[in-house]
């Protein structure tokens, strides 16, 4: 690994982003408008339901920790397809840098635009809601390295897509997260689903890291066996992410639509 | 020899676009690859930069198989510059030839990026984003990225398409100054006669993934008796038989 390399992919985002303020905006305000909407029905389900009335945060909680997922998940996914509709994706696959640097900078690099779009969100709960994700500590950490990974993976099979598909695939980038947010119990007990889906949901990092926040908040307790649960299902599946992707990758050398992939 | 390719061969699905191919460029030397639009001249570039994998054949640099080479390792030895390829439109030039200097693991970077930025006169429009530059300023900037890492081998494609026959004129005079100061094998795509006969040491014509004839411009011209290389070019390119 050439860390030089790995920064001068990350800087080239980095630049896009710090030379366009709309951008930046654009980065800040979804989260924003998501902890809005979410805090609100936060309160009313505070205020009328039994289940939430001892944790006001939890609906809340819940809505930044998922938001975490989609931004990273989006962000690895518009990083690609920002060499797509500027039509560099040639340039950039003949440059001597290695499908793991590639890789290793898209997801350094996610994580960076995720935070700039969600810790001002996530600090602006604190005097509007009165609701703090902070207050979780150092289990707020080990519930964010699942999401984190799982967010890159779901970003590694959307750009997968892109390599095996083209352009095409974009949509699906969109709709991706969306897919499985019902079967990740963000919102609910994984009880809610019927048996048959609870054996899926079971099988996705997300319940765990979900049921797990729900029982903290809840009963003030930390289950590190199920943190660690769900952090060895994200690393299976983000193996499997990166198989995927260096697959399509060699898939798009025998098809030839590396070098003229673009709008 | 420096690029020799041996039974070249390229099929996308059914279709043969590259039917086993057959050349070699010694070191230092331009050679054009000339052909009608679909002739096999872009994926055949594709397969030198290990962007597509060839189906059958082999590509052999100084001696050494291609795909032996690790991939880092020989594409820090070429570079590419194509008008139907852009650098990213929001970073302004500086930002593009350093991200690219970077990846390319450019050393003195700041002092390769001033001093290509004055060969190829850019620096009037450094701080300005690549996506509102003109044609010809784009061109000249995607020229710099191609050769911000000084290339033992150089692939382009129509770097003069759409240009001005000013700008064309400029973009050719550097790549004449270029090669003539630097240790590069050119490797020309181009459908400008006049361009081909000026800056390359011999041509390779291809036609439907073959390559129909090869040669200096002069011996072309004169084995088909034309005038020019236009001529011969038209000639070749609406004939039906193949020659070899």
């Amino acid at each position: 690994m050439n860390f030089g390399k790995i920064y001068a992919l990350g800087l080239r985002h980095i630049y896009l982003i710090s030379n366009s303020l709309p951008r930046i905006i654009d980065l800040i305000y979804w989260p924003t408008v998501q902890i809005f909407l979410w805090g609100f029905i936060s309160k009313f389900f505070t205020l009328s339901s039994d289940y939430y009335s001892n944790t006001v945060g939890i609906i809340l909680t819940a809505a930044i920790l998922y938001d975490f997922l989609f931004r990273v998940s989006i962000s690895f996914n518009m990083m690609f397809l920002e060499e797509i509709w500027s039509r560099n994706f040639t340039n950039l696959f003949i440059a001597p840098i290695r499908i793991s640097e590639i890789i290793t900078s898209l997801t350094l690099t996610a994580i960076l635009r995720a935070l700039i779009g969600l810790v001002p969100a996530a600090i602006l709960a604190i005097p509007l809601f009165g609701v703090s994700v902070f207050k979780l500590g150092l289990p707020l950490l080990l519930l964010l390295l699942p999401l984190y990974l799982f967010g890159v993976t779901l970003g590694l099979l959307v750009t997968s897509g892109l390599l095996r598909f083209g352009p095409s695939f974009e949509n699906i980038a969109w709709a991706s997260l969306f897919f499985l947010a019902p079967l990740g119990c963000i919102y609910y007990p994984i009880e809610i689903l019927p048996y048959s889906l609870q054996i899926v949901a079971k099988g996705l990092p997300l319940v765990h890291i979900f049921e797990e926040m729900r029982n903290i908040l809840l009963n003030n307790t930390v289950n590190y066996f199920d943190i660690i649960k769900s952090i060895s299902i994200s690393i299976v599946y983000f193996i499997l992410g990166v198989i995927i992707f260096y697959s399509s990758y060699l898939g798009a050398k025998q098809r030839g639509t590396l070098i003229n992939m673009g709008e | 020899m420096f690029i020799q390719i041996k039974n070249l061969s390229k099929v996308f699905k059914k279709n043969l676009a590259v039917d086993k191919i057959n050349f070699h460029i010694e070191k230092n030397k331009t050679v054009g690859l000339l052909g009608p639009n679909g002739c096999g001249k872009t994926t055949s570039i594709g397969m030198m930069l290990g962007l597509i994998k060839p189906s059958e054949g082999e590509i052999m640099i100084d001696n050494k198989n291609l795909e032996s080479f690790k991939r880092d390792d020989i594409l820090t030895r070429i570079n590419f510059c194509s008008p139907y390829i852009e650098l990213p439109k929001k970073l302004t030039v500086k930002q593009n030839l350093e991200v690219y200097g970077r990846l390319y693991g450019v050393k003195n970077l700041s002092e390769r990026i001033l001093e290509i930025s004055q060969d190829l006169d850019i620096k009037n429009f450094f701080k300005r984003k690549t996506g509102e530059l003109s044609s010809g300023q784009k061109n000249r900037v995607s020229l710099a990225k191609s050769l911000i890492n000084k290339p033992e081998i150089l692939l382009l494609d129509e770097p003069t398409a759409s240009l001005d026959p000013d700008i064309g004129d400029f973009v050719r005079s550097y790549i004449q100054e270029y090669r003539s100061k630097n240790q590069v094998t050119i490797l020309l795509a181009s459908h400008n006669m006049s361009e081909v006969e000026r800056l390359c040491d011999s041509i390779i014509m291809m036609k439907k993934g073959k390559i129909i004839d090869k040669g200096t411009c002069n011996e072309i011209v004169k084995k088909h008796g034309r005038n020019n290389l236009e001529e011969t070019f038209l000639k070749l390119a609406r004939s039906n038989d193949e020659l070899r």
